[in-house]
């Protein structure tokens, strides 16, 4: 297909064509095409959707129903420090909407979104297992145990500077 | 002398690895290094005061220990001999400090048989697994027994299916041997999606060969010789450990052509989830491993008929298959021996919320609820009265005071309008409100719906508006009528388990705390104050003094009143931030 905006750079579409052949482009595979993309690219912005389609020979159609279906893949780009607040059954009744709150009061962000500057991305998930220190929040890969809403401040400061 | 470090995702968030390092630096400073083995394990399940730190063979148990407390365990404990009691475990109850983990309430009652492992072994090593027995149970079946020998043992140990639906795993297991097929597949589903349980991860990090091992037997039993682990991509840690567990078997010749010098052949390889609850269901989950979106579909016919790639799939869950290998080696009958009538074993929890022990536990199947809340459990938080306890995650219920001497078994929890679940078991009290929890499951719920069948897509969003509705002082009496028979309709006519299951939080709080949803309704209040909208913050004028400390710090300007003189709030603009009560020094300002 001859279409495809290239908006990608030459060198990414490689990359991307590289990910599939290394799946031999099987539909069979598409989620963990996706899951190896999405970590090359940091999201799945629909040009990128558009080359995989075109590799597996599958429609762009479907890439994107597996895209939106799935929690996991995002197609807005996440912010240098991305925040997750855990939103299972354990936090929650451990106040973990109101920590929730106050992060979306002081970064001044909806649920889904990044803060301006590209620094904070604020999402939910669900149960990270780590129940025993609920409510948790994670940033990048670093677990923030037992947080309250006053201690939300201090861990944004940690990552301002 | 060896010191177990738990290496659980809890307990590595609170630096356990710096815990095992430090260690092991303390021990090389006094020459020790060669006499004392330090050992990063698996889940000990007490994650309410991890990291935790268990010395082998007087089984001293050290909780919440530091980085900065390794050197005084060496100095102390390894050196001379002393044990830390700053360390040791307090006794809530009775105040006194407890040496080892044999004598705590959390451990006393449980009964180990698929987190035999968690906590003792080293899962990144393979030799640890052996050594307690690993793999025997697949030598024992590959060279003395036939596939329906295998089955047949399974059967009769009455083993039941511990992802939720509690269906016979030797039944399952001969329904897709009798299937005629050239390629079939055993899949483990380890898409541990249920907010609040984390029991599959623990098994998966603490104990991975007990699985793999497993997963061979069910496939000599079936005919497959091909394996699948579903696991979710949110769980590194488990990732991590099944590959490494997997390569060391393979390097053993436990996976791979002709295990035991047998015709018998297997291997095992992962396919990763993306998020979503659905693909716990096993028609979605194999849509999902073929690279589709997670729908589940209409069955019959079922996944022993036509599965992944429509071949014949078996599909059992991680503590499923936990259980199998103790069941070959202890017989069918030793296994038969433990349960209830209908419900066989053991299974493992994962306690959570308002609950002193958080943790992971195993306990024999018929144990009552009060025994695992209060016993192990060590009673609520804070002091606080029990009020309920939600089981069975999304797709259960909440079962309240009247149930805590109900044995806990398959059937006894969906009497009581619940379901065992996966084995969560999320602990309230006396602050959380029904309504709103009941909202919270349908949030989830309404998130999770794959959206194929148009009763769990619309109609649980509808049930969620409704539940909005009341919890915002706008339901009518009507409304709980209409709940109830929505809710009805939903169960019946969903396509999979997802929908048949999600009016449950719903439904059980109907029937246990219909007060509380009247008190929401009629008198617009929400007994244990977590309804923001039926909220209102008012300032007494005899107690307020007009110091303005409230009106300064209104972030939206609420409050009004001239300097000495009492203030007031304004209803129509308060967002009930409580913000105006943390700074009134005089106890003026209080919740209606």
């Amino acid at each position: 297909m001859s279409h495809i905006k290239l908006e990608l750079k030459p060198e990414q579409v490689a990359k991307i064509k590289e990910i599939c052949k290394s799946f031999n482009n099987d539909p069979g595979e598409l989620i963990n095409v996706l899951h190896k993309t999405q970590e090359t690219f940091g999201y799945l912005p629909a040009e990128v959707q558009e080359v995989v389609a075109v590799e597996l020979n599958i429609s762009v159609a479907k890439v994107y129903g597996v895209v939106t279906f799935y929690s996991f893949f995002t197609m807005i780009p996440k912010g240098k420090h991305p925040i997750s607040i855990c939103t299972g059954t354990a936090c929650y009744v451990r106040g973990a909407e109101k920590v929730l709150d106050e992060f979306k009061r002081i970064l001044n962000v909806k649920v889904g979104e990044t803060t301006p500057d590209g620094k904070f991305s604020l999402n939910c998930l669900r149960c990270v297992g780590a129940c025993g220190l609920a409510p948790v929040v994670l940033i990048g890969e670093k677990v923030y145990g037992r947080v309250s809403p006053d201690g939300v401040k201090n861990i944004i400061k940690e990552y301002e500077e | 002398m060896h010191l177990l470090i738990c290496g659980g995702t809890g307990c590595k968030a609170s630096s356990s690895d710096a815990i095992a390092e430090k260690l092991k630096l303390e021990l090389a400073a006094n020459t020790l290094q060669d006499e004392v083995q330090v050992i990063l394990t698996g889940c000990f399940g007490f994650c309410e005061k991890g990291p935790i730190v268990k010395v082998l063979p007087d089984n001293t148990f050290y909780i919440q220990v530091t980085p900065e407390d390794a050197a005084e365990i060496v100095k102390e404990h390894v050196v001379k001999g002393r044990k830390v009691e700053r360390l040791l475990y307090v006794d809530p109850t009775k105040k006194t400090t407890i040496e080892d983990s044999k004598h705590m309430g959390f451990y006393r009652k449980q009964m180990r048989i698929a987190l035999r492992n968690c906590g003792f072994i080293n899962p990144e090593n393979i030799d640890e697994y052996i050594a307690r027995e690993g793999y025997q149970a697949l030598g024992k079946v590959l060279t003395e027994y036939n596939p329906q020998q295998t089955i047949d043992i399974i059967k009769k140990s009455g083993l039941r299916g511990r992802g939720g639906g509690g269906f016979p795993t030797g039944l399952k297991w001969e329904i897709a041997s009798k299937n005629p097929a050239d390629q079939k597949y055993v899949v483990c589903n380890a898409d541990e999606g249920d907010p609040g349980a984390f029991m599959d991860r623990s098994i998966l990090e603490g104990d991975p060969h007990s699985v793999l091992e497993a997963m061979a037997i069910c496939g000599y039993c079936i005919g497959a010789s091909k394996g699948l682990i579903y696991i979710r991509a949110e769980y590194p840690l488990a990732i991590k450990r099944l590959k490494v567990a997997i390569d060391q078997a393979r390097e053993y010749g436990l996976l791979g052509n002709n295990i035991f010098g047998t015709e018998f052949s297997f291997d095992i390889e992962l396919r990763y989830g993306a998020g979503a609850f659905v693909c716990g269901e096993e028609t979605a989950l194999i849509h999902s491993m073929e690279g589709l979106r997670g729908e589940s579909s209409n069955k019959p016919p079922y996944p022993a008929q036509s599965g992944y790639l429509g071949k014949p799939t078996n599909v059992n869950n991680v503590e499923t298959f936990a259980n199998v290998p103790p069941i070959i080696l202890k017989g069918a009958d030793w296994y038969f021996s433990i349960g209830t009538e209908k419900s066989k074993g053991t299974k493992v929890f994962a306690l959570a919320g308002k609950i002193n022990n958080v943790g992971l536990i195993e306990v024999p199947m018929g144990i009552t609820l009060r025994e695992v809340i209060f016993e192990i459990g060590g009673g609520i938080k804070n002091g606080k009265r029990f009020k309920a306890v939600q089981t069975g995650g999304p797709s259960g219920g909440c079962l309240t005071e009247k149930h805590l001497d109900t044995p806990i078994d398959f059937d006894n929890l969906v009497a009581a309008g619940s379901m065992m679940g996966s084995g969560g078991m999320i602990v309230m009290d006396e602050d959380d409100c029904m309504v709103s929890v009941a909202k919270f499951y349908l949030d989830f719920t309404v998130e999770e719906s794959c959206g194929k069948c148009s009763p769990c897509r619309i109609g649980n969003k509808r049930l969620y508006e409704l539940l909005d509705r009341i919890t915002k002082g706008e339901g009518t009496m009507e409304d709980l009528e209409r709940l109830r028979n929505l809710s009805q309709v939903i169960k019946d006519t969903s396509l999979c388990g997802l929908g048949q299951t999600s009016p449950n939080p719903v439904l059980s709080t109907l029937d246990n705390f219909y007060d509380e949803y009247v008190a929401h309704v009629v008198d617009k209040k929400c007994p244990s104050g977590q309804c923001k909208s039926l909220m209102k913050y008012i300032i007494d004028p005899e107690a307020c003094v007009g110091c303005t400390a409230c009106a300064r710090n209104c972030p939206v300007n609420a409050i009004s009143g001239e300097r000495k003189k009492p203030h007031e709030i304004n209803q129509s603009i308060c967002i009930k931030c409580g913000a105006c009560m943390d700074k009134c020094k005089f106890d003026a300002i209080s919740i209606k």
